[in-house]
């Protein structure tokens, strides 16, 4: 049991690596190539649960650690190891990918088998930047998400296809080479990469020269983290990027990818920087509450289903960077909560949308109407994760909304305010795109004869709509493991909050 | 003074591929004249197998020959081997390129294995007149190869470009040596170094650093000096693009360690030298290449870029430095020959298919191909799992740790910029359908092994480049004393 916990994270994070190097031995037959990855990701699903069953909730610090030496000179550490966050953001990963297959099931038809490698090489990737305790380490899985997420952007896209993965490989990598100076930088002074010693060696005041450099290292982790979130007014490249990308690329994409920004946020610009993180608070906060009520505003009118989707994203994930630097546990724990009910609704939401694409091959909510009629199933299942998405008390949107806000309150009124007009409206631009699409008449007659959901659609949400579901009834059983590992991650922030006085309780 | 056995030891690499070089000018005229001359390759790749193992055995009787002209040291049996292994790898990839082109040529093998004599030489030779004869070696070789498309206009161009910029760089070259014998009394490196630190530092050696540097900038292809580069790609063979992109790069590159860091380390003037050289080649590189279309001088652009991000770690201290300098080598020759490679494949007959649109679809039509070119031009961006990135970790640590913060910046920030036009191939490779319906593409099995070595190289360098990052610190500790 011993050795499994120590290796298991390393099991997760390179199943679908050894899968897709598997899948580059295998016949150009489309079945079989879909199975095996399925399997492949179910396999690892299954594995990961492992992680929730045996983790002790109260024991704060990181679990499942693993720490080797890679490359003695400089030193880097093959450092795995994961928290209440990590775990849970671990385990959406997993839960997410077997969807993403069943999703592309039909709908990609050309270079069936490049396709699933590198859906498999993605998963691995961005496992990796959840597990890794190791800068370097970190840095390395999180510069290889970029290649696998813009080949499947520009490979197996729609119209601007290719401008849309140039341009999300150009501003994140571009963003992600600050990143990598303020790295180096600090283990030029510090030795190490190690996060928990240099964490402890920050806090003791033991790097030289820190106290010119931090704003200057705070804002090389905090950019490239905010390119990927993305903040307001970084946020461009990714209406495009979502638009053009294959279904499974933007499921992975809102419901994975997005959350290494805001996950890096807290672990690093938090865990490093607390100081710092306090000083820069206040301007973050406000871009946070721009992007919430921009992103609602901008979603209201699109004429794209897709477009609308993505701009909610920009939307949430303020409400997530809102929370975090709040700096208030309760909006910490409901920033953690809202990127994992966002991962699971906006990923069936981006589900939806693929749906419809492949029977009407458009996103254009003017060619919808009356859809539930010929599409009762689609339509339900459309309603529930609206309604999720939307923040409807016993579902997963509201339970975080709801925290986060309440954490801006204690920190300071007014953010509480304004980020609460988003919910407003977020209400607003879902349920009218709901009305337009669903009810009415159906005015396309080729409408009406489209098919209702297949099997393969089903399987894939269901789960989403279920896990939806838990969150919104049973949020504890996420937030027990949640709320020890904020505390950690807070504690140098509270205890230099009195000094500061910025922000009052 | 009559030398000893051993200092035949100390040069046998060298002995091995000359003897090997002057068996393939005698056994050529034999073969009639239609012979596609692939023994003579075949002769050419043992030979320089040969001078591969050769290094090893030259490995193992460290120390001085020749009255003190040569100098093996850990330091000149890294640059062997890289210059070695790339000239296999050309070796290897020229007998399908020589069959496809019509070359029918048995001195091009000869010609590439003297220019290895040269270049090989440069990185042991620690007397100004040995590296200045031995540079000319290798120089010679390459400005024929450069020729050898002889039917062709721009080959022409580039062979005579070449000749003409190179012959003024070398003069350059040699005029700082007979300056720096004006103010030192001696032409050794190491006795040269031990004279400028202890007397007073002269204008006259100043001036003669400088002019050395001019030379060798020129060989490097490091701006101001580098207008000729995209020209000369454009025009030269393919593999010998691959060959003069790397080998006489790190030989040039080997040289300047020694003459910057080992001669004249004493003297502070050069570093703010360096200093601008790297951020002009950086920007004035990457700039360049964003506007091209021909893959050919798009990737001389580039060259331009590394030969920059290679002088940064020459601006750091010698101890960072130098190791970080011989890493980037070593890995810039990886993945640059692997790539030039591919290129050299694709481009078929008459170097037909040399532009960027040439590529669209080479992800369907040839999947291994685009595969391997996109790991060495993933290698170039600098991501990390390949030797490049581990090259520009190496350099930008160096800088950092010798507090060059702006330098650093501008060498960050230029990495962002490269990522533009490197993608852009991997774009047109894999999201743009193919012009016309042209035929799947087979790797013939001489390509194949060297695509293999370099791809294997590019990747160990990114995986566990912990052995071969300690071998550099270690030498150049040695070279440095």
């Amino acid at each position: 049991m011993r050795s499994l916990n120590t290796s298991i994270l390393t099991i997760i994070t390179f199943l679908p690596l050894a899968g897709a190097v598997l899948l580059l031995l295998f016949p150009r037959r489309h079945r079989d190539i879909r199975v095996f990855a399925l399997f492949v990701t179910l396999a690892d699903f299954l594995v990961s649960l492992h992680l929730p069953a045996n983790f002790h909730r109260s024991v704060p610090g990181f679990q499942f650690a693993t720490d080797r030496l890679w490359i003695s000179s400089p030193s880097i550490h093959y450092h795995l190891g994961i928290d209440g966050v990590s775990l849970w953001l671990v385990v959406l990963t997993t839960f997410l990918t077997p969807l993403c297959v069943l999703i592309s099931w039909n709908s990609i038809r050309d270079r069936v088998k490049e396709f699933f490698i590198l859906l498999l090489v993605l998963e691995t990737a961005l496992l990796g930047v959840f597990v890794a305790l190791d800068l370097f380490l970190f840095y390395v899985f999180w510069e290889s998400t970029l290649i696998p997420m813009a080949l499947l952007i520009g490979m197996y896209g729609h119209g601007q296809r290719i401008y849309a993965a140039v341009k999300f490989f150009l501003y994140t990598m571009i963003a992600s080479v600050f990143m990598l100076a303020a790295i180096i930088w600090l283990y030029v002074k510090s030795g190490t990469f190690d996060f928990v010693s240099l964490q402890n060696l920050i806090t003791g005041g033991q790097v030289p020269g820190l106290e010119h450099a931090s704003l200057a290292l705070f804002l090389g982790f905090f950019v490239a983290f905010a390119v990927k979130v993305p903040l307001f007014p970084l946020h461009t490249w990714l209406p495009d990027a979502h638009t053009e990308a294959p279904t499974a690329g933007s499921v992975l994409l809102a419901g994975v990818l997005l959350k290494m920004g805001t996950y890096g946020m807290m672990r690093f610009n938090l865990g490093l920087f607390p100081e710092e993180s306090q000083r820069n608070a206040p301007w973050i906060i406000v871009l946070a509450i721009i992007g919430i009520v921009y992103g609602a505003w901008v979603a209201m009118v699109q004429t794209s289903l897709k477009r609308l989707v993505a701009y909610s994203s920009v939307s949430h994930l303020g409400f997530v960077v809102l929370g975090i630097f709040s700096f208030t546990q309760i909006g910490a724990v409901g920033a953690v909560f809202v990127m994992l009910a966002h991962g699971v609704s906006t990923g069936a939401l981006f589900m939806l949308c693929g749906i419809v694409f492949d029977r009407k091959h458009t996103y254009e909510i003017k060619a919808f109407g009356g859809l539930a009629t010929p599409m009762p199933v689609y339509a339900t299942f459309f309603l529930f994760i609206v309604l999720a998405s939307a923040g409807l008390p016993l579902l997963n949107g509201f339970v975080g909304e709801f925290l986060v806000l309440s954490g801006a309150f204690q920190a300071r009124a007014l953010y509480g305010v304004l980020a609460a007009t988003g919910v407003i409206w977020s209400a607003c631009y879902l349920l009218w795109m709901y009305q337009r699409v669903f009810y009415g008449k159906v005015f396309d007659p080729e409408n009406s004869s489209l098919p209702d959901l297949f099997g393969y659609e089903k399987a894939a949400l269901w789960p989403a709509a279920l896990v939806a579901l838990a969150m919104g009834v049973a949020p504890l059983l996420w937030i027990e493991a949640i709320d020890p590992a904020v505390q950690t991650i807070l504690l140098p922030l509270t205890q230099w909050i009195p000094l500061s006085g910025m922000i009052g309780h | 003074m009559i030398p000893a056995p051993s200092d035949y030891l100390r040069i046998l690499p060298e002995l091995v591929l000359a003897l090997a070089g002057i068996l393939v000018m005698v056994v050529d005229p034999l073969l009639p004249a239609q012979n596609d001359r692939r023994s003579i390759g075949l002769l050419a790749l043992a030979g320089s197998v040969a001078a591969l193992a050769a290094t090893f055995i030259m490995a193992e009787n460290p120390g001085s020959a020749f009255s003190g002209m040569v100098r093996v040291d850990g330091f000149s049996v890294f640059f062997h081997v890289v210059i070695v292994s790339v000239t296999i790898v050309v070796i290897l990839a020229s007998f399908e390129y020589l069959k496809v082109q019509q070359i029918r040529l048995g001195e091009y093998y000869g010609l590439i294995l003297f220019g290895a004599v040269g270049m090989t030489l440069m990185s042991s030779a620690v007397e100004l007149v040995l590296v200045f004869i031995s540079l000319e070696i290798s120089s010679i070789s390459t400005y024929i190869l450069a020729g050898f498309r002889r039917r062709v206009a721009t080959s022409i161009e580039s062979a005579l470009k070449y000749f003409l910029l190179g012959s003024f760089a070398t003069a350059f070259f040699l005029y700082g040596i007979a300056l720096m014998f004006g103010a030192t009394g001696s032409t050794k490196i190491y006795e040269i170094s031990a004279a400028l630190r202890n007397g007073p530092v002269s204008m006259l050696a100043l001036v003669a650093v400088g002019l050395m540097v001019v030379g060798l900038g020129f060989k490097v292809a490091s701006a101001p000096f580098h207008v000729w580069t995209p020209d000369v790609y454009e025009g030269a063979p393919a593999p010998v693009v691959a060959l003069m992109s790397t080998a006489p790069k790190a030989a040039a590159f080997a040289v300047l360690l020694r003459i910057l860091f080992a001669a004249a380390g004493s003297l502070p003037a050069w570093h703010w030298l360096v200093w601008v050289l790297a951020a002009l080649s950086m920007s004035l590189g990457n700039i360049g290449a964003l506007v091209q279309t021909n893959i050919k001088r798009l990737l001389a652009y580039s060259s331009i870029a590394h030969a920059g991000y290679l002088l940064v770690a020459f601006a750091a201290a010698p101890e960072v430095g130098v190791p970080a300098a011989m890493f980037y080598a070593a890995s810039y020759a990886a993945m640059n020959v692997g790539a030039f490679i591919v290129i050299s494949h694709f481009a078929n007959q008459n170097e037909r298919y040399v532009t960027l649109d040439d590529y669209a679809g080479l992800g369907r039509r040839a999947p291994a191909l685009a595969i391997i070119l996109t790991v060495f031009l993933l290698s170039l961006i600098g991501i990390p799992m390949t030797g490049g990135f581990f090259a520009k970790f190496y350099v930008f640590r160096a800088a950092l740790a010798s507090n060059l913060i702006a330098l650093t910046i501008i060498g960050v920030i230029n990495s962002a910029i490269a990522a533009y036009y490197y993608l852009r191939i991997i774009v047109v490779m894999y999201m743009r359908d193919p012009r016309e319906q042209a035929p799947a593409m087979k790797i013939p099995a001489g390509v194949g092994i060297s695509l293999a070595i370099s791809l294997i190289a590019t990747i160990y360098l990114g995986v566990l480049p912990g052995r071969v990052l300690d071998y550099t610190l270690s030498s150049a500790q040695q070279m440095l004393k």
